[in-house]
């Protein structure tokens, strides 16, 4: 990992004075203008497991995390993402992994590009589909936080995903999250139960207890709906329409 | 009369006439004898020679029962008090027992460039386990005070207090001083304290709105709250970093029971204020005695009498009080209220006097945002997004104009000042264009404010979250949090130096745009840090003016070494002189500086996080004719 990040720290913060052997104030020879030990220079990371679930009451009991780690410095950052659920009962599961590129365009955005990989386990194998992402994510006015994306697959279909939340404050621990997150397709994928055109919307509404900043366990209600071809593959499935679920959890990071 | 009551009586008289011999207290006390702080004891003392030894090392302490590992200088936090007189020279040999380097910056003082402490920009550091002597003249007087320039060494307790008597002795006396260093501690380490703001910029609030608050009726309405909120500003974010990590320390001491200083009743005490905080700006009062400030930025000025007055971090301010026979609380609130250092003045050792409680935690306001027309509650010209309200009188609030202008270049732009409503603001407000004998650069006279401008259309790019719409003159304000206290609060524009002298006309005027984007927790100038931008250029014998304009929503100390700041205040000839001045948000405001000191010297935010972060430059002084690499040259 150190040696990774001293990799990226290269890259990332190549600084066109670092080259400079003279000193550019003769008489000042200890004088290296923009050159500091300072922060500004820097490499910060974060881990964070937004979603850290389980719906106790569903049957088979249905497990989801959502989760990302994301190191740069002021501008540029790589996000590697990752969220996955699963039925324990069951032993399957898909999770989904993406590594992006990302560059501060606004104060409160960046738009990020790479890759994602999607995994399904189950029936005995294991299945890959690789897309390629372009991406937003930032703050929008009124501090909602935002993150649409567009994706092609290997096989050149295109998908978008859209998720918002906003985190109101009960108090100065108890926090209200209101969540919501919508796929769309532009071509159908049936083997994995996608139709064309709008797909799900899922909204969640999760109350979480700050016992640090670091970590907060939550509880929660999550609504899933689909939607027109979606949902007719969903329902030729044996899954309904629509889910609820109440959910437990815990939001952790560092 | 019987005997007994013959007794008391002149018992009564003798006391009385004892009284009478006391008072007035100036008139008794012996100015050049008073009761000192106690000082290091110089290694040695040679004619005006003054030599200290400073041993910089890692010592635990403890602070509010818990244990932590300060660096401390010959052991302590804060570090001993250096003593000079004007005309002294100094050595100062410190010695480095750390295993990384550190340095020493003498904070305020003139002297020669290779002195000034600050690494990488006036010599190499102090490495790991080697000694550096400093030696330089003392050529003024006043409190000051040193601390570490390496890393974030000030933080973990690197500072001490320097206190230089003048040569010709103060034009006040006092019986009694002390030194009382304000700072902060913290068990994080710094870089953690730096990782979690940049991971969450609210990490350490823990004061914001909420909701049920807002059932409560307290704060904001709900319409104020989403015009905040839509511009994506907290109006809680008055400190960074707060008492959900920080103990507030005066003289080292942590608030309960706090430092303890002694006097006989009937002194006149000095106590001599020093913010060395990396993070914190206190609000300073002691309930029941007026406070007759003396010295600001270590220089005299026109005694002011106040009940409390705001210290930003790296300010110094001198004042005298004449407590009477009983204790007083030094009560030093942060200026989000979320904690306090605390001290104790008394007669006797055990007394206490009533810790008053905390106020209500201030919430920012449209003035802090550079709405044209601030203050309280909700301007409707904010719900316009990109419009510029333009203030063509006093009460405007329909005209609107957008944001195209570029201040500059725009003179009828400036507007009929704000700060003319302030009776301390002084004169020099009307235009420049009319005034007998102005610089034929069309610059203000000087001494002057600044008039109110329109932010121009440059928004310094991502590093800048917002540019206020139009920056004014604050220097008449308290600041927030102070504005509706029911006693006398220090604000800038009472500061008058206490010998006039005339103040040469500017040759030149740069602006310098504080930037920020709290969600990022970037700080800048103009939008680019240190790293990308890092010079600002002057030249030797030049008369400069600074502008300094503050499109954040945060308070600044600014900081600039080597070279005093002449702060415009509107005072003309009596315009004080700062080594570091508040600029709060949305604020412009603008300082004179006599280029006499050729090098580079540091200029920056004293928030020690910000500026390592890159508020940061280096003014750089070249004799005229003398140029600047190319590639250090401001895009």
């Amino acid at each position: 990992m150190h040696r990774l990040r001293f990799f990226l720290a290269l890259l990332l913060a190549a600084s066109p004075a670092l080259a400079q052997d003279d000193p550019p104030f003769p008489d000042y020879p200890d004088f290296e203008p923009g050159i500091s030990v300072r922060a500004d220079q820097k490499l910060y990371s974060l881990a964070l497991l937004d979603l850290l679930e389980v719906a106790p009451a569903a049957s088979g009991v249905p497990a989801r995390f959502e989760g990302l780690y994301r190191f740069g410095n002021d501008y540029t950052r790589i996000w590697l993402k990752s969220e996955g659920e699963g039925v324990f009962a069951e032993r399957e599961g898909e999770a989904e992994f993406q590594a992006l590129y990302s560059r501060l365009i606004s104060a409160f955005f960046e738009i990020q590009a790479g890759l994602r990989l999607d995994t399904e386990v189950g029936a005995g194998d294991i299945r890959a589909r690789p897309h390629l992402v372009v991406g937003l994510e930032g703050l929008a006015p009124y501090w909602f936080e935002l993150e649409p994306a567009l994706f092609l697959s290997a096989a050149g279909k295109v998908s978008a995903r859209f998720t918002g939340s906003y985190d109101l404050l009960l108090t100065q621990r108890l926090v209200l999250q209101p969540r919501l997150e919508v796929n769309a397709a532009l071509q159908g994928v049936e083997d994995r139960g996608i139709g064309r055109g709008l797909n799900d919307a899922e909204i969640g509404l999760r109350i979480r207890y700050e016992i640090t900043r670091e970590v907060a366990p939550y509880v929660g209600v999550n609504w899933l709906s689909r939607f027109g071809e979606t949902a007719d593959l969903a329902r030729s499935g044996g899954v309904p329409r629509t889910e609820a679920r109440f959910i437990v959890g815990v939001r952790l990071w560092r | 009369m019987d005997r007994r009551t013959f007794i008391r009586s002149s018992a009564a008289l003798g006391l009385l006439a004892g009284m009478q011999s006391l008072a007035p207290a100036w008139a008794r006390s012996t100015p050049t004898n008073p009761i000192r702080s106690p000082a290091l004891e110089p290694t040695r003392r040679a004619g005006r020679l003054v030599e200290y030894d400073l041993t910089i090392d890692r010592t635990p302490l403890t602070f509010g029962g818990k244990t932590g590992r300060a660096v401390t200088i010959n052991g302590t936090v804060p570090g001993p008090l250096l003593r000079f007189t004007e005309g002294d020279e100094a050595i100062i040999r410190v010695h480095n027992r750390l295993h990384e380097d550190t340095s020493i910056h003498w904070h305020g003082i003139l002297l020669p460039n290779a002195m000034d402490g600050v690494p990488g920009v006036n010599f190499p550091g102090i490495k790991a386990r080697s000694t550096f002597e400093y030696r330089f003249p003392i050529q003024q007087y006043g409190t000051y005070w040193y601390h570490s320039h390496s890393a974030f060494q000030e933080q973990l307790g690197h500072y001490g207090p320097l206190v230089i008597d003048p040569a010709g002795g103060d034009p006040y006396t006092y019986d009694r001083e002390y030194v009382v260093v304000l700072s902060d501690w913290t068990f994080e380490d710094p870089h953690d304290v730096l990782d979690n703001l940049k991971n969450r910029p609210n990490y350490y609030n823990f004061q914001r709105q909420t909701l049920f608050g807002l059932l409560r009726g307290e704060d904001m309405r709900l319409q104020d709250r989403l015009a905040w909120s839509r511009m994506r500003m907290d109006p809680t974010d008055i400190s960074d970093i707060t008492g959900a990590t920080y103990t507030y320390l005066m003289n080292g001491q942590a608030p309960d029971p706090g430092w303890f200083g002694r006097f006989q009743p009937g002194e006149r005490v000095h106590l001599r204020f020093i913010n060395a905080s990396a993070g914190t700006f206190y609000d300073v009062r002691i309930p029941g005695l007026p406070l007759t400030v003396v010295q600001a930025s270590g220089q005299h000025i026109e005694p002011v009498v106040v009940d409390e007055f705001r210290i930003g971090i790296a300010e110094t301010y001198d004042v005298i009080v004449e407590p009477k026979d009983q204790a007083y609380t030094v009560f030093a609130e942060s200026m989000d209220r979320s904690g306090y250092a605390r001290g104790t003045l008394a007669p006797r050792p055990g007394m206490t006097a009533p810790v008053p409680s905390r106020r209500k935690r201030p919430l920012l306001t449209m003035m802090d945002m550079g709405m044209a027309h601030g203050g309280s509650g909700m301007d409707h010209a904010m719900m316009k997004q990109g419009e510029v309200p333009v203030h063509h009188g006093s009460r405007n609030h329909g005209a609107m104009e957008k944001r195209a202008r570029d201040a500059s270049s725009d003179t009828t732009a400036a507007m009929h000042g704000h700060s003319m409503h302030d009776p301390h603001a002084g004169h020099g407000m009307t235009g420049m264009a009319d005034m007998p004998g102005a610089a034929p650069t069309r610059l203000r006279p000087p001494g002057t404010l600044p008039e109110p401008v329109p932010h121009g259309s440059d928004g310094h790019g991502p590093a800048n979250a917002m540019a206020p719409d139009v920056t004014r003159s604050r220097l008449h304000e308290p600041g927030v949090g102070l504005e509706d206290v029911p006693h006398r609060v220090l604000v800038y524009t009472d500061l008058r130096a206490l010998h006039p002298e005339p103040r040469r006309a500017p040759d030149r005027e740069i602006e310098l745009h504080l930037t920020g984007n709290m969600e990022r927790y970037m700080w800048s100038i103009n939008g680019k840090t240190y790293a990308e931008d890092p010079l600002i250029p002057m030249t030797l014998g030049e008369r400069l003016r600074l502008t300094m304009v503050n499109d954040t929503m945060m308070n600044h100390p600014m900081h600039l070494h080597g070279m005093w700041m002449e702060l415009e205040n509107g005072h003309g000839e009596r315009i004080p002189r700062v080594h570091t001045v508040i600029v709060k948000p949305a604020e412009r405001l603008s300082v004179l500086i006599e280029v006499d000191a050729l090098g580079p010297w540091a200029f920056h935010c004293h928030v020690l996080y910000h500026m390592e972060l890159g508020m940061f430059r280096v003014a750089m002084v070249q004799p005229p004719g003398a140029s600047i690499p190319d590639r250090f040259v401001s895009r």
